[in-house]
């Protein structure tokens, strides 16, 4: 039932029913390479159940997702990060008792089976690729640091960060500046404009201040249907959206 | 060389701990104890590859397993098969109604030796089954509840259901399996009267060189990339499925290992002890287990010996004086542990050693992880030199 185009990723007629209840419903997508997509709604708007979709963590009940024309609604939650799709979570999701070092070695997409983690080799390459990402996302001073004691933002830098390890063609963050300063924010807005140069990327977001730094085309959702979609500026001045999510 | 320094031993701080062990239980204790006392050790040895499995298992996968004692007995089991078909040959079992069957086969009106039986004749086979049998039941057990993402209390429930139902099978069938007095009168191994006092030496020397190997292998295993995705998924698991990580085959793995690693054990227990019984299978020595490695400190595999050793001499000594006493201070142990000591007696050691002034040298900087990252930082400082 898939159709082949020459989207990144294709969401088509996709709904998923929680006990009757249409989380997202008949929901047609489409992002293109390299595209920076910002998703918004109201709560319950199923922002998060779509990135969930997406990366399998929900089965769907119809409908087709398909990444680079593959479907990915069968396959298993790592088969689909290996083909090429990150997802960043809500709460920052990293492993608190390893060092930041360590969180982004073991981000590192070799040794990725049960024997090949045995003997993973931490060459040149991977130390490199380390303190590549390490500087992009502002931790290189941190590397030794137990990831526990790292500030609020800096934990959603290092998830993001460990994403980045994968090099993933299509990254996707739930809320990525939730709980961030003003400062941080600016910073999250730069960084997000710079890693999104050779990848498309999916962002959800509540913080309109940053969604307008970071925005090209806005995806507004609402009951699980798409509401509007378009550059930032035409959504905002949309009468339905303003009715159920900007003008509150 | 280097490899294997860092690998199997865990560097400077790891070769001493080992060392120190290995001192103590090859040539301090051989010493200083009597042939009794020292096969008593020997005994307590077995259980720590038990403990040792747990480390894995629990300590790094946060995985507990409540049925440990499963794979000690079934490797117990399997070797105490071998020794009783060698012990029953047709002469020394004339008396009975169907000569050359074990006398408990008989004594339940068994006129033929059961299948499952014939192919442990062979001593290779006896080996083979000794590591095979507990890792594929391991498999099949691992397979259907990681598979479908069962875990946490409902895993250790699960494999506590399962050393209880392994323990009535083996009570209930007696004919095949001696039932509740187990598999006795074990005599020789290919000839060797495992009785005698120099085979209880040679045994409890194998015993501790394979405790040693099989901490070494461990240490290989956590100090791989494996050992820092244990602790990864322990802490978020759903993170590093969606870093392209099929979780439930590293805790198949992982659990296979333990089973393997207890297996080894149970079948030097027989060796050692003399027979094989389903006292040693279910819940109670399961869950001893358990607490000698949460005394011991579950996250580290020399400290589980040490705890191993010290729960069973108190138990040997209280069980001497109040046997009916012991059960709630061992219940009481494990409460005190868990609640003021969450990481055992190698928790203490890592606190409280620094500051002791002749302990301090072996808590010099060698950590394998913190070498690379001492070389990654330098590697960060030249390239941010370079950038200026």
């Amino acid at each position: 039932m898939t159709t082949t185009t020459d989207f990144l990723l294709a969401i088509e007629d996709l709904t998923v029913s929680f006990d009757g209840f249409k989380a997202v419903d008949s929901l047609t997508m489409y992002i293109d390479k390299n595209e920076l997509r910002v998703v918004i709604g109201p709560n319950g708007a199923g922002k998060t159940t779509l990135l969930d979709l997406i990366c399998g963590k929900t089965k769907s009940s119809s409908g087709s997702i398909s990444f680079k024309n593959k479907e990915m609604t069968k396959m298993a939650e790592h088969e689909i990060v290996r083909a090429g799709i990150g997802r960043k979570f809500q709460t920052p999701s990293i492993y608190e008792n390893l060092t930041v070092y360590q969180n982004l070695e073991v981000s590192y997409p070799e040794g990725r089976g049960v024997f090949g983690s045995l003997f993973f080799k931490t060459t040149d390459e991977v130390i490199k690729r380390v303190n590549e990402v390490a500087k992009e996302i502002q931790l290189d001073k941190f590397l030794d640091t137990e990831a526990a004691i790292l500030s609020h933002g800096q934990k959603q830098w290092l998830e993001i960060g460990m994403l980045l390890m994968q090099d993933p063609e299509l990254l996707m963050l739930d809320e990525p500046v939730a709980g961030m300063s003003a400062k941080e924010r600016d910073e999250t807005a730069e960084l997000l404009n710079r890693i999104c140069e050779n990848r498309s990327v999916i962002v959800i977001e509540h913080d309109m201040e940053f969604v307008k730094k970071i925005a090209r085309k806005v995806t507004v959702l609402h009951q699980g249907k798409i509401l509007a979609e378009g550059p930032m500026d035409k959504v905002q001045a949309d009468e339905k959206v303003i009715e159920v999510y900007l003008g509150h | 060389m280097n490899f294997v320094y860092e690998r199997f031993l865990g560097g400077k701080s790891g070769a001493i701990a080992i060392g120190i062990l290995a001192l103590l239980i090859l040539v301090v204790l051989p010493l200083a104890l009597d042939l009794f006392r020292l096969n008593l050790v020997g005994k307590y040895l077995t259980y720590a590859f038990a403990a040792v499995s747990l480390v894995l298992l629990w300590g790094y996968g946060g995985i507990l397993s409540l049925g440990q004692g499963i794979f000690f007995g079934l490797g117990g089991y399997a070797m105490a098969m071998f020794l009783k078909l060698e012990a029953s040959d047709p002469e020394s079992t004339s008396i009975q109604t169907t000569p050359g069957i074990p006398d408990f086969m008989d004594w339940n009106q068994l006129t033929e030796l059961p299948w499952f039986w014939v192919p442990f004749e062979s001593f290779t086979f006896t080996l083979l089954a000794i590591l095979l049998v507990p890792s594929i039941f391991a498999f099949i057990i691992g397979y259907s509840m990681f598979k479908r993402r069962v875990g946490g209390v409902y895993f250790a429930i699960i494999t506590q259901v399962i050393a209880v139902i392994l323990t009535v099978l083996i009570v209930g069938q007696q004919g095949f399996t001696g039932g509740i007095n187990g598999i006795t009168d074990l005599k020789t191994l290919n000839g060797w009267d495992i009785r005698e006092d120099s085979s209880k030496y040679i045994l409890y020397f194998i015993n501790a060189f394979l405790l040693l190997g099989v901490i070494m292998v461990s240490k290989f295993i956590l100090t791989s990339k494996f050992g820092q995705l244990l602790l990864a998924m322990k802490d978020k698991e759903d993170r590093v499925r969606f870093s392209g990580y099929d979780v439930s085959n590293f805790k198949i793995f992982v659990f296979c290992v333990s089973a393997v690693i207890a297996a080894i054990g149970g079948a030097m227990f027989t060796l050692q002890v003399g027979f094989m019984s389903p006292s040693f299978v279910g819940i109670v020595p399961s869950i001893e287990m358990v607490i000698f490695a949460a005394v011991g400190g579950r996250m580290s595999l020399i400290g589980v010996v040490y705890g191993t050793l010290l729960v069973n001499a108190g138990k040997t000594a209280f069980s001497e004086t109040f046997p009916e006493l012991w059960l709630f201070l061992m219940g009481g142990l494990f409460i005190a542990v868990v609640m003021f000591f969450p990481n055992g007696l190698a928790g203490i050691y890592n606190k409280y050693g620094p500051k002791v002034k002749f302990l301090r040298p072996l808590f010099s900087k060698s950590e394998k992880a913190e070498t690379t990252t001492e070389s990654a930082k330098i590697e960060a400082d030249a390239t941010t030199e370079g950038a200026k």
